[in-house]
C-alpha cells in the first residue's frame, strides 16, 4: 500500500509541478479526442467489421472481392 | 478498381505517414542523445551536463508528446480503407503491432515518468537507467513498426491459408530476423539519429549567433557531432547493404531507382543525372538522361559486389531475358492468373465438398503463390514503378547524407579547435541544415514506399487489389480532415518548440517539463 502511494504521489506531484507540459497534456488530449472519438467513430470504421459478424464471412468477402478483381 | 480510389487511398496513407515521421526520427535520435548527456554528468558531476541534459530533454519532450499516437490512425487506415490487404496479411502485421503497442505503453510511459518527474526523486544512476530505457523503448518500439513494414517488402516466416484467405506465420523468427527487417530497422533508426544530430547543432548554432548559451551550444555539438558522424558511417554501410538486398529481391525497384532501362555488365552508378520521359515508349515510362555523371562499374558493385556482374535492367525484368533466366512479367502474370483462378476454384470445389478438385486447386496455387499479386495486373507496364520520383529521391537523400557528414566533421573541428566564434557561415548552415535532414528522411521513405509500387506486398499483392470499396468522396475527406489535422499539430510543434528555444534552459535546469 505504501509503494502504491508512493508511485501515486510521485505521479501527482509530477503533474502538479508541470510548466510547459499542462500545455503539452492539453494538445495530447485534444489530439487524442480527435483520434479516437471523431476519427475512428464517425470517419474510420472497421470495413469488414461494420459489414459482417463472424471471421468466415469476411473470409467469403474477401475472396469474392480477390478473385473477381482479375482484370 | 477506380484507379482515383486507390490513388486518393494511397494519398492519404503517404500523408498520414510524413506526418507522423516529421515527429519519430527526432524522438529516437534525440533520446539518445540525451541519455549520453546523462551519462557525461553521472560520470563527471558537472551540474552544467544537467543543466545541457534537461533542456535537451525539454525539447524531446514537446516533440513526443505532440507525436504520440500520430501513427495510430495509419491502423485505422488499414482496417478503413486498406480492408483486403488487413485481412489477407492476418496475424503478420497484428503480432508486431501489438507487441510495438505494449511496448510503447509500458516501457515508455513507466521510465518517460521518471525520467521528467523524477530528477529530485529518484538516484542519479536509477534516473540514467530510466532515460536510456525510454531510449532504448522508443527505439524497439520502431522496430516492430519496421518489422511490419519490411515484411510487405520481403514477405518471409509465413504460409498462405486458402480456407481463410491469410497469410499465417509460421515463423516468428523469419518475419523478425529477415535479412530485410534488420537492414531496414538499422538503416532507419540511423536515420533519427542523423536527424537528431543536426538538429541539435542546429539550434546550438543558433544560441552561438544569438551569444547566448555558449558552453550549452558547444557541448551539445561535441555530443551530437561525434553521434551524428559515426551513425552518418554507419548509415552509409546498412545503406550499402539495402542496395544488395534490394537487387536481389527487389530488382525493378533497383533498376527504377537508377533508372537502369537497358540491363548491362560493369554497370556504372548515376551519381547525378537529370531525366527526360521517352514519348516513344510512355506505356514502359522510360526516361532517358538529358545529362549524367557516372561512377564507372559502381552499380554492378554495390548490387553484387562484383564490378563485373550483370544487373538487370527495366526491359529485361519486363520482358524477360532467358540468357539470364528472367522471366518475363507477362510469365508472372500468367502464373498470378493461375493461382487467383485456382483460389476461386479450391473454394467452389470445397463448397460442392469436391475433395479432387479442391486438391488440384490447391495444387495449383501453391505452385504459383509466389505470383500471386501478379494476377491483378492489367499488363506488365504496371509493374514498372514511378522512376523520375524514385530516382531523385535516392539522389537528394544520398546527397544530402554526405552534406550532413559534411556538417558534422566542420562543427566538429570547429568546437575542437575552438573556433565557433564569429562564424556566421557555420551558423546558417547549420540552422538551415535542420529542415534538409527531415527531408532526407523523407526521401528515404519515397524510396522505399513509392520504389515498390505496384506492391502493397512485394509480388503477392497490388495496392490495385488491397484497397476497400470505399467511395472515393470519402476518402477524399479524411484526406483533407488529416491533413488539416495534422497540420495544426505540426504549427503547434514548432511553436511550442521555437518558444522554448528562445526561452532558453532555465538557470539551474527545468526541473519539470
Amino acid at each position: 500500500m505504501n509503494f502504491i502511494s508512493k508511485i501515486f504521489r510521485f505521479y501527482y506531484e509530477g503533474f502538479q509541478k508541470m510548466t510547459i507540459g499542462k500545455n503539452l497534456w492539453i494538445i495530447i488530449l485534444i489530439k487524442l479526442f480527435i483520434i479516437f472519438v471523431v476519427f475512428r467513430l464517425f470517419f474510420f470504421p472497421d470495413f469488414l467489421n461494420k459489414r459482417f459478424n463472424n471471421q468466415n464471412d469476411k473470409a467469403e468477402y474477401v475472396i469474392e472481392e480477390l478473385t473477381n478483381k482479375l482484370p | 478498381m477506380d484507379a482515383s480510389l486507390v490513388d486518393w487511398s494511397r494519398g492519404q496513407f503517404a500523408l498520414t505517414a510524413i506526418y507522423h515521421w516529421f515527429f519519430v526520427p527526432l524522438t529516437l535520435g534525440l533520446s539518445f542523445i540525451v541519455a549520453f548527456m546523462e551519462t557525461l554528468y553521472v560520470r563527471t558531476g558537472d551540474e552544467q551536463w544537467k543543466r545541457i541534459t534537461k533542456f535537451w530533454m525539454t525539447l524531446f519532450g514537446i516533440n513526443f508528446a505532440i507525436g504520440v499516437a500520430t501513427g495510430i490512425i495509419l491502423e485505422f487506415e488499414f482496417g478503413t480503407n486498406w480492408s483486403n490487404y488487413s485481412w489477407f496479411v492476418g496475424d503478420i502485421f497484428g503480432a508486431p503491432l501489438a507487441i510495438e503497442g505494449i511496448l510503447a505503453f509500458f516501457m515508455e510511459s513507466t521510465f518517460i515518468a521518471v525520467m521528467f518527474f523524477g530528477w529530485n526523486k529518484v538516484g542519479k544512476k536509477f534516473h540514467l537507467v530510466s532515460t536510456w530505457l525510454v531510449a532504448i523503448g522508443a527505439n524497439l518500439s520502431a522496430l516492430w513498426i519496421l518489422v511490419a513494414n519490411a515484411w510487405m517488402q520481403y514477405p518471409a516466416g509465413m504460409h498462405f491459408n486458402p480456407d481463410t484467405a491469410r497469410n499465417e506465420m509460421i515463423n516468428f523468427w523469419e518475419v523478425l530476423f529477415s535479412p530485410v527487417a534488420i537492414n531496414k530497422f538499422l538503416h532507419t533508426v540511423q536515420s533519427g539519429y542523423v536527424l537528431a544530430s543536426v538538429f541539435v547543432i542546429g539550434i546550438s548554432a543558433w544560441y552561438l549567433l544569438k551569444k547566448r548559451e555558449d558552453l550549452l551550444a558547444k557541448r551539445s555539438i561535441l555530443v551530437a557531432g561525434v553521434f551524428g558522424l559515426v551513425m552518418s558511417l554507419f548509415i552509409i554501410l546498412t545503406g550499402d547493404h539495402s542496395a544488395r538486398l534490394m537487387a536481389k529481391y527487389q530488382p525493378v525497384k533497383f533498376a527504377a531507382m537508377e533508372n537502369l532501362y537497358e540491363g548491362r555488365t560493369n554497370a556504372p552508378l548515376v551519381a547525378f543525372g537529370m531525366l527526360r520521359q521517352d514519348k516513344t515508349m510512355e506505356d514502359h515510362k522510360k526516361e532517358d538522361f538529358v545529362f549524367k555523371i557516372e561512377i564507372p562499374n559502381f552499380l554492378s558493385y554495390m548490387a553484387f559486389l562484383d564490378a563485373n556482374a550483370y544487373v538487370p535492367g527495366i526491359k529485361d525484368l519486363i520482358h524477360g531475358n532467358p540468357g539470364r533466366n528472367i522471366i518475363s512479367t507477362t510469365e508472372k502474370i500468367e502464373k498470378g492468373k493461375l493461382a487467383v483462378n485456382a483460389l476461386k476454384e479450391y473454394k467452389a470445389a470445397k463448397k460442392e465438398g469436391n475433395a479432387l478438385n479442391a486438391d488440384g486447386a490447391l495444387s495449383i496455387l501453391r505452385t504459383n503463390f509466389s505470383y500471386f499479386g501478379y494476377g491483378f495486373l492489367k499488363d506488365e507496364h504496371e509493374a514498372i514503378p514511378p522512376i523520375k520520383l524514385t530516382f531523385y529521391s535516392f539522389r537528394i537523400m544520398v546527397g544530402l547524407g554526405f552534406l550532413f557528414v559534411l556538417l558534422f566533421i566542420i562543427s566538429l573541428w570547429l568546437v575542437l579547435k575552438n573556433k565557433t566564434e564569429n562564424k556566421k557561415w557555420f551558423y546558417y548552415t547549420a540552422i538551415f541544415t535542420i529542415p534538409l535532414a527531415y527531408l532526407a528522411t523523407q526521401m528515404g521513405w519515397v524510396v522505399a514506399e513509392v520504389g515498390r509500387q505496384p506492391w502493397i506486398i512485394q509480388d503477392i499483392m497490388p495496392t490495385s487489389a488491397a484497397v476497400s470499396k470505399l467511395t472515393t468522396g470519402s476518402v477524399q475527406v479524411t484526406f483533407v480532415l488529416f491533413a488539416i489535422t495534422f497540420t495544426i499539430l505540426l504549427i503547434a510543434e514548432i511553436k511550442i518548440m521555437l518558444k522554448q528555444i528562445n526561452k532558453g534552459p532555465k538557470e539551474g535546469g527545468i526541473t519539470h517539463v
